[in-house]
C-alpha cells in the first residue's frame, strides 16, 4: 500500500496548531516515515497536485480566502479534521464576532490609537484583497468536518495519536487527562 | 436625581435588599435609570457600582436609556401573533414613526417588544406605563397615537368598556376581562375573609400540615411537589426566621390563571398565605408578583389593608398569642427564569435572577438564608379550601395521583378562551370540547406552555394529570391554519433564548444553536443529519441548572416527536450534508463597509 498523503493548512489561525504538530519532536522523522505530505506550510507546498488522505485544518474561516482554501481541503482531502480551538469554535479571532464589522474596520484602520498615516481615510479596498466576512465561522458551520481535536493547541501527543490512529484505522486512546480543560 | 435617590432609597429603609423597589421606583419616575442613580446607589449601599449595573441590565423592565414619556411594550408571544399583532405592530411603527427598540426623536414614546404578559385571552395586548390595553386592533392603535400626541394621561386613553369584576373598580380600572368560564371548588365563592384562619388557630401546627397531607395536593407551579411535605420541610428546619413566598411571577407563556386570582379572589390567596405562616412557623409572606401586573397593585395593598385591620394579619392574629404574620407585596421586573423559585427569592433580595444551585432547597436555605416555602398562587387558594373542608373532601376530586382540580389557562384558536377551573382527569378532547374548539379544525395543542409539550390529534385523548399529561396550566390551541415551526416552535426558542439568565454554558448556547438548525430547515438548506443533530443535542440540555434550560429544547424536540413529517418534508432528500453556509450573504456587511463588490 502506498503511503497516505496529508495536507495541512492555517487558516484564521496563529500557526500554535502547526508548531504542535512540530512539537511532536524526533517522531517527526517516524511520521515521515509513514505518510507523504502534499500542500502544506510544512514543506511550503502550494497547491494540491493530488488526491490527499487526511486533512488538518488551523484556524476557522475570516475572510474568503479562508472559505476558498476550506473548500479546496474538502474536495481534496478524504478526512478533514479541525485541530484546535479557533478551528472548532472561531477562537480568538472570534472575539470580534459580536461587534459590528463596520466598527472592527473602522478601530482597526480609522479611529483606533495607534493608526498613523492615512490621511485619506481608506479601509482597504484593492480588489486583490481577500474580503472579510461580516463573522468568523468555525470550520464546520462551512464544510462538513470528520474529526476535532479539541486544545489550544491540542499537545503534541494527541495529534500524533490522532494520526497514528487514522492511519493504522485503531482506535483513538483518549485518557481523561486530554480531554478535561480546566 | 441625587435627592430623589436618597428619597427613594429611604423609602425603603436604607435597605439593599429591597434594590428593585428602588430601582422600579426610579425607572417609573424618569421612564430609564440614569448612571448618576446607579452611582448613588451604589455609594448609598456601599455597593460597587457593577452589583448594581447587574441587577439593571437583567431585567426587561428596567433600562439604561429612556424609554420614551409612554414606553409601549407590545405583547409577542405565539397567541399574540395569532390574533393579528403583525398588523398591530405595523400600526404602531407606521404612526409613530419608528422602529420596535427605538424611542421617537421627541422623546415622547417608545416602543418595544415584550414576552407573554398573561392576557392570552385577550390579545393583541400593550403594556403602556403600566396600564394593560387589550384587544388592540390597527383602529385602536391609532387612537391610542393620537392620546399620545395629546399628552393624554394613560388612564384616560381607555376608552373601551372596562373589564368586567373587579376589573372595574376604582382600584383597578382596566379593560382586562377575567374571562371564567367554569368555577369549580376552588374559586367558588363560598369563602368569607377569615374562615380558614378561625379554624386554624384552634389547631396545632402539625393538625394543619396533616390535613395538608391527608389530601394529597401536589404544588400547582409546575413542579408538582407535595405541598404538605413541603411545608413540613420548612417547619422542621433550623433557622430563627421563616418566610412563606406566594410565586405570582406567572411567565409560562399562555398561563393567566393566577392573574385572575390576584384579581377576583386575593383574599382566598392571603388566606392561604396566613396558613402557610401559621404551620410553618413563619412571620413574614411576601407575594413576589410579575411586573406586567402592576396595574393589581393597589387594589392588592387595599385588600392586604383591610385584612390587617380585621386582625387576619398583623400581631397575634384573632387572639392567637405569638401568631404575627404580615405580607408584602414584591414586584419583578420582567424575566420568565424569576418564576424559578430560588431566582424568585435572589431576585426578591434585589440581585440577578440568577438560580442558585441546589440543594440546598428554599425550605432549608431560602430568602436570607432562612428557611422558606414558595408556592403557586394557586397551591396556597386550594389549601384554604382543604382546611375549610378537609383533606378527605379535597381528594374525592380528581385521580388518585392528582386529587383536586386545576385552574387552565385557555387561549388559541377556539371560541372560548379564558380560565376553567376542572378536576383532574380530563382528556384533551374533552377540553377541546368544552371551550368550543371543533376537533377537525384543530392541528395541535400545546400543554404546559413552551417548556411543556405540542401534542397532535393521535394524542388527543391523553388525560391531563401528574400521570400522564402534567401542565402547569397553559393551553393553547392551534389551528390547522398555523404554520407550527415557524409560528409557533421558533417563537418559543426566541423566548428561551431572551429568557436565559445565561449562568449554564448548555442554556446558554444550545437553544441558539438548535434555533439556528431550525431556521436552517426553514431555508431549505436542512439535511436529515440537521434533524439527528437537534436530536442529540437537545439531550445535553438536561445537563443545565434549572428548569429553563433543561426544558429550552423542548419546542424542538416535541415538534420533532408529534410531528416528523413538518420537518422531513422541508430537508434536501438528495444530500447527506450541507452546511448551509453562504458566501454572498457572510460578506454583506464588509463589502458595505469597505464598499466593495464582491470579487468572486
Ligand atoms: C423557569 C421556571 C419558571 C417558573 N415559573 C413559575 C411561575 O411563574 N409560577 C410558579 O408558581 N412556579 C414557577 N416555577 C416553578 C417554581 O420553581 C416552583 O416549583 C413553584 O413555585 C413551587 O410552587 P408549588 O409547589 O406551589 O407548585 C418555575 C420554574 C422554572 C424552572
Ligand atoms: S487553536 Fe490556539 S494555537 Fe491553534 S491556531 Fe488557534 S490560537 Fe493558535
Ligand atoms: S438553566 Fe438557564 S436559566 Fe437556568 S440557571 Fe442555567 S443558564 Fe440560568
Amino acid at each position: 500500500m502506498s503511503k497516505p498523503i496529508i495536507a495541512t493548512t492555517s487558516l484564521a489561525g496563529c500557526f500554535g496548531c502547526h508548531m504542535s504538530v512540530l512539537d511532536i519532536d524526533d517522531r517527526i522523522l517516524e511520521l515521515f516515515e509513514l505518510v507523504e505530505f502534499n500542500k502544506s506550510p510544512i514543506n511550503d507546498i502550494k497547491k494540491f497536485t493530488k488526491k490527499c488522505d487526511i486533512g488538518l485544518i488551523e484556524g476557522g474561516c475570516c475572510n474568503s480566502e479562508n472559505v476558498h482554501v476550506l473548500k479546496d481541503f474538502r474536495e481534496h482531502c478524504k478526512i478533514l479534521v479541525s485541530v484546535g480551538e479557533c478551528a472548532i469554535m472561531g477562537g480568538l479571532p472570534a472575539m470580534r464576532n459580536g461587534i459590528p464589522i463596520r466598527e472592527c474596520l473602522e478601530e482597526a484602520y480609522l479611529n483606533g490609537l495607534t493608526v498613523v498615516g492615512n490621511e485619506e481615510r481608506i479601509i482597504p479596498n484593492d480588489p486583490e484583497l481577500p474580503m472579510l466576512l461580516d463573522r468568523v465561522f468555525p470550520c464546520h458551520e462551512v464544510v462538513k468536518i470528520d474529526y476535532f481535536l479539541p486544545g489550544c493547541p491540542p499537545r503534541a501527543d494527541l495529534i500524533w495519536d490522532a494520526l497514528v490512529a487514522l492511519i493504522s484505522g485503531d482506535e483513538m486512546k483518549l485518557p481523561y487527562e486530554v480531554v478535561k480543560f480546566d | 436625581m441625587k435627592a430623589e435617590v436618597k428619597k427613594t432609597i429611604e423609602k425603603y429603609g436604607n435597605d439593599k435588599f429591597r434594590l428593585m423597589d428602588i430601582l422600579i421606583d426610579i425607572q417609573k419616575e424618569n421612564g430609564y435609570i440614569p448612571g448618576e442613580a446607579i452611582t448613588q446607589i451604589a455609594e448609598d449601599f456601599e455597593m460597587s457600582e457593577v452589583d448594581v449595573e447587574q441587577t439593571v441590565s437583567f431585567y426587561h423592565f428596567f433600562s439604561q436609556k429612556p424609554t420614551g414619556k409612554y414606553a409601549i411594550f407590545l405583547n409577542n408571544s405565539v397567541v399574540a401573533n395569532m390574533m393579528g399583532r403583525a398588523e398591530v405592530a405595523a400600526t404602531f411603527m407606521k404612526e409613530l414613526g419608528i422602529k420596535f427598540g427605538e424611542v421617537t426623536p421627541d422623546g415622547s414614546a417608545g416602543l418595544f417588544n415584550t414576552s407573554c404578559i398573561g392576557m392570552n385571552d385577550q390579545e393583541p395586548a400593550a403594556i403602556i406605563n403600566n396600564r394593560i390595553f387589550t384587544r388592540l386592533t390597527p383602529f385602536r392603535v391609532k387612537e391610542i397615537v393620537r392620546d399620545i400626541r395629546e399628552g393624554k394621561d394613560v388612564d384616560e386613553m381607555n376608552v373601551q368598556d372596562w373589564g368586567d369584576g373587579e376589573n372595574s373598580s376604582d382600584l383597578i380600572r382596566s379593560v382586562v376581562s377575567n374571562n371564567i368560564r367554569k368555577i369549580g371548588p376552588v374559586l367558588d365563592r363560598d369563602f368569607t375573609a377569615g374562615q380558614a384562619i378561625e379554624k386554624i388557630i384552634k389547631l396545632k401546627p402539625e393538625e394543619v400540615i396533616e390535613e395538608v397531607k391527608k389530601s394529597n395536593m401536589r404544588g400547582r407551579g409546575g413542579a408538582g411537589f407535595p405541598t404538605g411535605l413541603k411545608w413540613e420541610f420548612c417547619r422542621n428546619a433550623p433557622g430563627e426566621k421563616k418566610y412563606i413566598f406566594c410565586n405570582a411571577d406567572e411567565g409560562e407563556p399562555g398561563t393567566f390563571k393566577d392573574r385572575v386570582i390576584l384579581t377576583e379572589r386575593p383574599r382566598l390567596l392571603f388566606e392561604g398565605m396566613v396558613i402557610a405562616g401559621y404551620a410553618v412557623g413563619a412571620s413574614e409572606g411576601i407575594v413576589y408578583v410579575r411586573y406586567e401586573y402592576k396595574y393589581l397593585e393597589q387594589h392588592l395593598e387595599k385588600i392586604l389593608q383591610q385584612a390587617r385591620e380585621a386582625n387576619y394579619l398583623g400581631k397575634n392574629i384573632l387572639g392567637k398569642k405569638g401568631f404575627n404574620f404580615d405580607i408584602r407585596i414584591q414586584f419583578g421586573a420582567g424575566a420568565y427564569v424569576c418564576g424559578e423559585e430560588s431566582a424568585l427569592i435572589e431576585s426578591a433580595e434585589g440581585k440577578r435572577g440568577e438560580p442558585r444551585d441546589r440543594p440546598p432547597f428554599p425550605v432549608e436555605k431560602g430568602y436570607h438564608d432562612m428557611p422558606t416555602v414558595v408556592n403557586n398562587v394557586e397551591t396556597l387558594c386550594s389549601v384554604v379550601k382543604v382546611i375549610l373542608k378537609g383533606g378527605e373532601w379535597y381528594k374525592s376530586f380528581g385521580t388518585n395521583e392528582s386529587t383536586g382540580t386545576k385552574l387552565l389557562s385557555i387561549s388559541g384558536d377556539c371560541k372560548f378562551p379564558g380560565v376553567y377551573e376542572v378536576v383532574w382527569g380530563f382528556s384533551v378532547n374533552d377540553i377541546l370540547d368544552m371551550v368550543g374548539a371543533g376537533k377537525e379544525d384543530v392541528q395541535a395543542v400545546q400543554v404546559g406552555g413552551p417548556s411543556g409539550a405540542l401534542i397532535s390529534p393521535d394524542e388527543f385523548n391523553r388525560t391531563l394529570g401528574y400521570e400522564d399529561l402534567a401542565t402547569g396550566g397553559s393551553l393553547i390551541i392551534i389551528g390547522k391554519n398555523r404554520d407550527i415551526l415557524s409560528g409557533i416552535v421558533l417563537n418559543f426558542m426566541d423566548f428561551f433564548i431572551d429568557e436565559s439568565c445565561g449562568s449554564c454554558s448548555t442554556c446558554r448556547i444550545v437553544p441558539t444553536l438548535m434555533r439556528n438548525k431550525l431556521n436552517k430547515i426553514l431555508n431549505a438548506r436542512g439535511t436529515q443529519q440537521d434533524i439527528d443533530d437537534l436530536t442529540e443535542w437537545g439531550k445535553i440540555l438536561k445537563a443545565s441548572r434549572c428548569g429553563l434550560g433543561q426544558t429550552a429544547g423542548n419546542p424542538i424536540l416535541s415538534s420533532l416527536k408529534n410531528f416528523p413529517a413538518l420537518y422531513e418534508e422541508k430537508i434536501q432528500k438528495n444530500k447527506s450534508f450541507d452546511s448551509g453556509f453562504d458566501l454572498n450573504a457572510a460578506i454583506k456587511e464588509s463589502a458595505k463597509a469597505t464598499g466593495r463588490i464582491p470579487n468572486f
